[in-house]
């Protein structure tokens, strides 16, 4: 019997060593990158050289020269593209953030109707999730831009609420009261009582950790808060002015507007994304077992309780994760207000490139907008989630 | 003798909880509350349906016949402006007297996916199929072939513009989002990054700039002297954007495979592919289909966003059909509603099917 022959012994630089074969790869790849953005990079920059394209961003510091129709900052057409830019992202935000509002307390309200008592409320909620989440966002908000635009009264004969709030093709009027030193005095107020009402929480939940006996906490809260802003506005003054506004000949004129393209992108993305919000809500509650439910009410919890104190914390830590995606699809979708002429960063970008040629720095800049903007809110809302993750020990 | 027998009272009957009627107590009169819901939806109901349906059919005008339509103006739909336009609507500014051909072509694809969706179907010869419906749609969609006239593809619109956009680019997403799922779950330092930072950053920017930047950059990008057809620019990105999104739903089915299954594999000797081509995937892949099929849902509706970039799918066509033409453009409501049943019927139907083999799924891991 001959001994079997010893394996070869294994090299360590061959091509048969995983960490070889993987250095290798990982080479080859960052090679193929590499190659294929200098490959992009060298014929961008011929064809800029070839069709004589100037770029860099020093155009931002040029007069923009155009007006534009919804302004949060001061801003006038001969003022810098930066600042034409940074009107822009601001409408983004404005209409994202009341956009994120509006649609989790719509979609919150939409998911729990899915386990309401009544058939028909529940017939009602899935009818409106199914018909909204089927329907391209787009068409939606042009749908509701049409809607603002034709359908409703001439500004010269707008639909009036108590001769107080306006509605017409020229958008919704509101009052607004007179900014005032009252006013501000009024927030700080409101500012304190928010203090104080933490406080009161907080002091509360230690009574009730070493005695057992729950003390109220919404109530006094509220209170608190609402006596302090009552606090700074008598401290003030008490200013009552508000600017309220008025049905003129042609237009309605003073008081807080709102434009109808505002209007249909903000109610087009609410409604849209509400639709998901619903089922992310029903999900979540959904996957808290009935056992739970159950087991508090044997406790002796009331049915509100069940859900603020059982229920409710158990979901939200299915819900946070998937919402957080529709906050951001949201805002994402918000670029699509291009299509109504809203003035969102996406929209005059649109113009910049059409008036400086420039579109690689102009699409450079929507995408670290929304970029930034994805970051931050995935951001805020993965410390939530962490704060109401479980707690093992 | 003495006391005569006297049967015990009869008990009542159980209160019926089965039929209509019991429904109806539980479901909508259950506590008082309930009940006003009830009463006042039913009024509303009552109030606002006979409105609905007089505009709806009783006074609506289906003839497209203008004044009539003009006439009927805020108490009954003009469906006359789809009667009059529906063909442009649906096929934007294709040659009119060719139209048999994107209707045929259109008709075979959805046809091909109704097929994919059936399991029995799902076999080799399908590939293949896949292959020849796609030549045969481009075969007639193009022309120049078999003595059809040709047709450009700035001519191509409607329907069969967005179904054939959300088809190829799922098709053609699907592949590089497998490789970039198995990538970013790689142990290579390198590629993971490549891999996270590719999806990220598609994720968190807008699809609308990604098709700003096929329309306006991808120019530059080329070598002078080649100009690529705008709607291949479009079609790559978007299926750029949706590989992004299909990739984090396959790695959501990879991370649900058990960590065995891969050990197993290598111990049996298989390489790296064949343990993934033959072990992983599958089972990964059969998980994630009801998620594949809503970002296919996701992408068919965004399609309708190309319509910004200046390609006329069924948004941008229908706007074509009614923004020029001044008589009609006053209905524009009634058109809007066409094309939003339109994709409502799409979506909705898939979504169903979408549910349907996901019970399905569930059912196998139930046993």
């Amino acid at each position: 019997m001959t001994a079997r022959a010893a394996p070869p012994k294994k090299r360590d630089w061959s091509l048969r060593s995983r960490a070889v074969r993987g250095l290798l790869y990982q080479v080859l790849a960052l090679g193929l990158i590499a190659l294929g953005v200098w490959f992009l990079a060298h014929n961008t920059l011929q064809n800029m050289r070839v069709r004589g394209i100037q770029s860099g961003f020093d155009f931002l510091t040029g007069p923009a020269g155009f007006d534009i129709g919804e302004l949060m900052i001061p801003y006038e057409s001969l003022d810098p593209y930066w600042k034409a830019f940074l009107v822009g992202v601001l409408n983004t935000l404005r209409v994202a953030i009341i956009g994120i509002v509006l649609t989790t307390l719509l979609g919150t309200l939409i998911g729990v109707g899915r386990f309401a008592h009544n058939a028909i409320v529940r017939g009602l909620c899935y009818g409106y999730v199914e018909l909204f989440r089927n329907i391209p966002v787009l068409l939606q908000l042009l749908m509701w831009y049409l809607l603002l635009t034709e359908w409703l009264p001439d500004p010269g004969e707008p639909m009036q609420l108590a001769g107080l709030v306006f509605l017409s093709k020229g958008g919704l009027s509101f009052p607004l009261p007179v900014w005032q030193a009252g006013q501000a005095l009024a927030g700080a107020g409101a500012l304190a009582g928010a203090v104080l009402a933490w406080a009161w929480s907080r002091s509360a939940r230690k009574h009730f950790e070493l005695t057992g006996k729950p003390r109220p906490v919404w109530l006094p809260a509220l209170g608190l808060v609402i006596a302090g802003a009552l606090v700074g506005w008598s401290l003030g003054g008490a200013p009552g002015d508000w600017n309220l506004p008025k049905s003129g000949d042609v237009s309605v004129e003073g008081g807080g507007s709102f434009t109808p393209e505002f209007i249909s992108v903000l109610l087009g993305l609410s409604f849209y994304t509400a639709s998901f919000v619903a089922e992310v809500v029903r999900a979540g509650i959904a996957s808290v077992p009935r056992g739970q439910s159950e087991a508090a009410g044997a406790l002796g919890l009331s049915r509100g309780q069940q859900m603020r104190l059982v229920v409710l914390p158990q979901a939200l830590r299915v819900i946070i994760p998937p919402m957080t995606n529709q906050f951001l699809n949201l805002t994402k979708n918000s670029s699509l207000a291009v299509a109504i002429g809203y003035p969102d960063v996406v929209s005059i970008s649109n113009t910049a490139i059409n008036q400086t040629g420039r579109a690689v720095e102009c699409i450079a800049i929507i995408m670290a907008v929304y970029l930034t903007t994805s970051l931050t809110t995935s951001g805020l809302m993965n410390a939530y989630n962490t704060r109401s993750a479980i707690k093992e020990r | 003798m003495g006391s005569s027998f006297t049967p015990i009272a009869p008990r009542p009957a159980p209160v019926n909880t089965e039929g209509l009627l019991p429904w109806i107590r539980r479901n909508l009169f259950g506590n008082l509350p309930s009940a006003v819901v009830t009463v006042l939806l039913v009024a509303l109901a009552l109030w606002l349906l006979p409105q609905l349906v007089s505009w709806a059919v009783l006074k609506a005008v289906v003839a497209p016949n203008f004044d009539l339509c003009q006439a009927a103006r805020g108490s009954g739909a003009c469906w006359g402006v789809i009667t009059e336009k529906h063909r442009l609507i649906i096929f934007g500014r294709y040659p009119f007297d060719q139209q048999w051909r994107p209707e045929i072509a259109t008709l075979a694809l959805v046809a091909l996916l109704m097929a994919s969706c059936v399991r029995a179907c799902w076999k080799p010869w399908l590939v293949a199929l896949w292959v020849a419906v796609l030549a045969l749609f481009f075969a007639l969609m193009r022309g120049g072939v078999l003595g059809l006239a040709p047709v450009e593809t700035d001519r191509w619109g409607g329907l069969p513009l967005t179904i054939m956009l959300a088809t190829l680019s799922i098709v053609g997403a699907f592949p590089l989002a497998v490789v970039v799922a198995l990538g970013r779950r790689s142990k290579m330092p390198a590629i993971k990054t490549i891999c996270v930072v590719y999806v990220e950053l598609i994720r968190g920017v807008p699809l609308i700039s990604v098709l700003f930047m096929a329309s306006f950059m991808f120019p530059l990008f080329m070598p002078p002297g080649t100009s690529i057809d705008v709607l291949i620019r479009v079609l790559v990105g978007i299926t750029l954007f949706a590989a992004a999104y299909m990739a984090e739903i396959v790695r959501g089915g990879l991370q649900a495979i058990p960590k065995g299954q891969q050990e197993a594999a290598d111990t049996l000797g298989l390489s790296y592919w064949q343990a993934q081509r033959k072990i992983i995937l599958p089972q990964a892949l059969a998980l994630v289909v009801p998620g594949i099929m809503n970002n296919f849902i996701a992408i068919f509706k965004d399609t309708s966003l190309v319509t910004i970039v200046s390609l006329y799918e069924l948004t941008g066509a229908m706007g074509l059909a009614l923004n020029s033409d001044s008589d009609w453009r006053p209905f524009k409501i009634e058109a809007y509603l066409f094309i939003a049943a339109i994709y409502f019927a799409f979506c909705f139907s898939m979504s169903r099917y979408s549910l349907w083999i996901e019970k399905r799924l569930s059912f196998s891991k139930n046993r």
